[in-house]
């Protein structure tokens, strides 16, 4: 077992040659606050990119920042907000909810794993903001994509295709964002004590209205205790936030109002309150309870999340919270059993997405499809391009299998 | 056509074309099979007109089991297949080639499903761009990506292209509009990636296929997020002495954290150009004039106006006028959106090339133009989204002087490079093509264009859709499969190892 830990692309590049050419298989981390998701790994060797650090570029009139791959996502967070702007897609921290420490991780890691966060419904993934990476692919060939400007459609968006690739297509030794303003002011709008689909309504109505609604999430009674302290109270928060300047935030709030006034008793929450609230709702906060317990993270139309939830608690004991105006349902399985097949079978009923076992005990972990299975001709396409930028199957070797 | 090498056609392909367009009379019945050379000239181009190629027959397949079954027959046989939409490339995405088949999907035209609840429309890819709008605008709904082209553009062709438009800093791209498609491989295969949720699992296979162009696989179904209009838009028409004074603006218009609905420049000959044209009421004594459009709630609009009207004066502004009315904001669109034809009343012919710059660049690119409008003895008018440094330079020239249509090329060819020189990008929205494949080792050496190829190996191995677009050389797929391994030593023996 050696632990390989480059300061330069350089040595990133001739460490995996090494690896190519020996047949070694490496596991790639940074600051592994995200190990634990995917089939457990068995390597030989690990190939550490937490040293591979700092921000080579950030010109915040062009919205553009680059850093070394291994940057820790914090310090990039703390630059940008000095600046007043940020990363618009307010990648979350799998810490909490894993057992590890709060604001950990790297910005090679926000990439691979496509993070994303309450504001995803407006803004975007990591996907969406990527603009260019540097890597190093599973044959030892170190290559770009993409650029440092925000509008590029010069050859095929590679770039992309390494959002969600955790780590098994190529080693990250370079990355470029876009970066966008801050909001000058957040207010959130939270309507009380409504059940899932009087929920699922309210959001649905928000959303469609034109009050720019960046966030929708539903947390049921008892959950919503679990975020900011307890701030919220136990009883049931549906959650809109609007963000903008001044005035039109407060216009925007007033429209909101004036439209689920009936829905619900309502509540404003502004400024750091509101932060607190979103963060903890980002970062799952409430099923971050320290125990194995399975949660999945499913992704589907957010219309059918509740119908979903409703159908699986009559087979199985489920917590559930909402975000994305339902399209993105949390779910801590209070049983143990992931119950991976009856979940999956129900979200197929319930038009389809995927479900992603994000924390699980190992041997749960190892037996089970941590990441949705593809249809077969999908699953061919992917395994082709995993052959053809890591034919020896080094990086991450099984990770997403 | 000038100088420009498209692949071989295959002997084989050539003298079976009687048999080819015979069984896809069987595949495709009816009148989807056109293969009589005048009426095959409707399809011999697209946006860029200055080359064109009759195909070896035109197929208009109306199923998505017609379009499985054609690219299988092609796949089996070797057979070369290149797709298109409506035709409106700017980059010769579309352009047919002799012995291939022109998959054209205008016949797939139907919106499938419309969803007011969870904000999206499924369209068949046919469907234009501005159909889709046009489907939920009753119920105050429209699809932001607005390339100029939108009353007559696919939303499968803007998939293919990634398209953009003057909406596209604040609103995204295609790529960030779309939520999913169906899609069929060379080989036949219906792959679905995405839907009516958020995000791939797995690789985002949805995001390459995004802006390839055509050349991985034929899109037969779209899912797109629409979004509520916005209550109110108002614009400024802001003038300036200098592209430097109008570039700082654009600059501390976003440093004061303001991303705008639509932030457009123009320098001096194509206002010119335009204000002759529509009668805008441009002024004609700037250098450089910016268009400035806020969208939103009313009072957020003119609480950004007064914002935007200050940092205009604070850079030296000379003309800053704010619309007052639905109308004039209208009328402070009309010359920018009437740029290329005012730019085609005062030259027979134009070239619009479509480079990205890092923005702070845009003085030095601009002289650079310059000089390089004086070394080719060509006229050059520029419009620019401003927002994202996306840059439209219209190259004038005359089709009918010898020689002229090369010079404009390479006038044209000359002002990317420079773009990618300054930190930029070949092409910001309307696609490589044929038109710049052969600029593409400028930007990336040829490890990185090997990169992309094994993209195209993995969707396509035998390179038999939309071959000779994108890359300026295709190499064998199995030629780039091998593994190239120099001896099993770490030339950095010192790196720390635990």
């Amino acid at each position: 077992m050696t632990t390989f830990t480059p300061i330069t692309s350089d040595e990133a590049l001739s460490t995996v040659g090494w690896a190519v050419a020996e047949g070694s298989l490496l596991e790639i981390v940074g600051h592994g606050s995200k190990r634990g998701i995917g089939r457990p790994l068995q390597t030989e060797h690990t190939l550490d990119l937490s040293k591979l650090t700092g921000v080579t570029l950030y010109e915040p009139a062009e919205l553009v920042l680059s850093a070394r791959s291994g940057t820790p996502l914090a310090e990039i967070e703390k630059l940008l907000a000095d600046n007043g702007q940020q990363l618009a897609f307010e990648p979350m921290d799998y810490g909490p909810l894993l057992g590890g420490e709060q604001g950990r991780g790297t910005i090679g890691g926000v990439l691979g794993a496509n993070l994303s966060g309450p504001r995803r419904l407006k803004a975007g993934a990591a996907r969406d903001h990527i603009l260019g990476v540097k890597v190093v692919s599973g044959r030892g060939e170190a290559f770009k994509s993409g650029g440092r400007v925000v509008k590029n459609v010069t050859g095929y968006d590679m770039s992309k295709l390494m959002a969600n690739s955790w780590g098994t297509l190529a080693v990250f030794t370079d990355v470029t964002f876009k970066v966008l303003p801050a909001a000058e002011t957040e207010v959130t709008l939270a309507v009380r004590g409504l059940l899932d689909d009087a929920a699922a309504s309210a959001m649905a109505l928000a959303l469609g209205s034109s009050a720019e609604v960046s966030s929708a999430a539903h947390l049921p009674e008892r959950i919503a205790a679990r975020v900011a302290g307890g701030a919220l109270g136990s009883d049931a928060a549906t959650l809109l936030r609007v963000e903008g300047f001044g005035p039109s935030v407060a216009y925007r709030i007033a429209a909101l109002k004036t439209l689920l006034g009936r829905a619900g008793s309502l509540e404003e929450i502004p400024g750091e309150a509101s932060r607190l609230i979103w963060r903890d709702v980002r970062d799952i906060r409430p099923f971050a309870d320290g125990s194995e317990k399975p949660v999945w993270r499913v992704s589907m139309t957010p219309s059918q999340g509740h119908q979903m939830v409703l159908t699986l608690r009559m087979q199985a004991a489920v917590s559930a919270f909402y975000d994305w105006q339902g399209g993105l349902v949390w779910l801590r399985m209070e049983e143990g059993d992931p119950e991976a097949a009856l979940l999956r079978g129900l979200l197929r009923k319930h038009g389809g997405g995927h479900a992603t076992l994000v924390r699980a005990a190992p041997a749960h972990r190892a037996a089970l499809p941590v990441f949705e299975p593809q249809p077969p001709a999908l699953a061919a396409l992917s395994l082709r391009l995993k052959q053809e930028f890591d034919p020896k199957n080094i990086l991450n070797p099984g990770r997403m299998a | 056509m000038s100088g420009l090498a498209m692949p071989e056609p295959d002997d084989a392909t050539m003298r079976r074309r009687d048999e080819i367009v015979a069984d896809m009379r069987i595949i495709v019945p009816g009148e989807g099979v056109v293969d009589a050379a005048n009426a095959m000239r409707a399809f011999e181009s697209d946006g860029l007109t200055a080359y064109r190629q009759l195909p070896l027959v035109v197929v208009l397949p109306e199923t998505v089991a017609q379009v499985s079954r054609v690219l299988k027959y092609c796949n089996d046989r070797n057979i070369r297949v290149v797709p298109r939409g409506s035709g409106t490339s700017l980059s010769g995405g579309a352009l047919p080639l002799e012995d291939a088949v022109l998959l054209v999907m205008s016949r797939f035209n139907r919106i499938l499903a419309i969803d007011f609840p969870n904000r999206i429309v499924v369209a068949q890819p046919g469907v234009t761009n501005l159909g889709i709008t046009t489907a939920v605008e009753q119920e105050g709904f429209y699809y932001a990506p607005d390339p100029s082209s939108q009353i007559a553009c696919s939303i499968g062709g803007n998939v293919a292209e990634n398209s953009g438009g003057v909406h596209c800093l604040k609103y995204g791209l295609t790529a960030n509009n779309v939520l999913g498609i169906e899609m069929v491989l060379m080989n036949g295969e219906v792959v679905r990636l995405g839907g009516s949720h958020l995000d791939a699992e797995g690789y985002d296979l949805l995001g390459v296929m995004t802006g390839s162009e055509g050349l991985l696989g034929v899109v037969t179904e779209v899912t797109v997020r629409i979004l509520k209009k916005p209550e109110t838009a108002r614009a400024l028409l802001i003038g300036f002495p200098t592209s430097e004074q109008g570039g700082q603006c654009v600059a501390d218009i976003i440093g004061a954290g303001i991303i705008p609905g639509g932030m457009e420049m123009m320098d001096r000959p194509a206002i010119h150009a335009a204000e002759d044209f529509v009668h805008a009421g441009y002024p004609l004594d700037v250098e450089a004039l910016l268009i400035v459009e806020l969208d939103g709630p009313g009072v957020e609009v003119d609480h950004l106006i007064t914002a935007v009207e200050a940092i205009a004066i604070s850079n030296g502004s000379t003309t800053c006028r704010i619309s007052q009315s639905e109308q004039e904001r209208l009328s402070f669109w009309a010359g920018r959106k009437a740029a290329f034809p005012a730019v085609g009343r005062i030259s027979p012919d134009y070239y619009c090339m479509d480079g990205t710059i890092p923005r702070k660049e845009l003085p030095r690119v601009l002289a650079g133009m310059r000089e390089l409008s004086e070394k080719y003895g060509l006229g050059v008018a520029n419009v620019f989204h401003a927002g994202d440094g996306n840059l439209h330079p219209l190259i004038l020239y005359d089709a009918n002087v010898p020689g002229e249509l090369d010079k404009a090329e390479s006038f044209g060819a000359d002002i990317l490079r420079l773009c990618v020189k300054v930190g930029g990008v070949l092409t910001g929205e309307h696609g490589v093509g044929v038109e710049k494949r052969d600029l593409m080792p400028e930007m990336f050496n040829q490890v990185d264009l090997d990169q992309q190829m094994r993209v195209k190996c993995a969707f396509d191995p035998n390179h038999l859709l939309n071959p000779g677009k994108v890359f300026p050389q295709l190499r064998r797929c199995a030629e780039l499969g091998r593994m190239h391994i120099s001896g099993g030593k770490l030339p950095f023996p010192d790196i720390p190892r635990f």
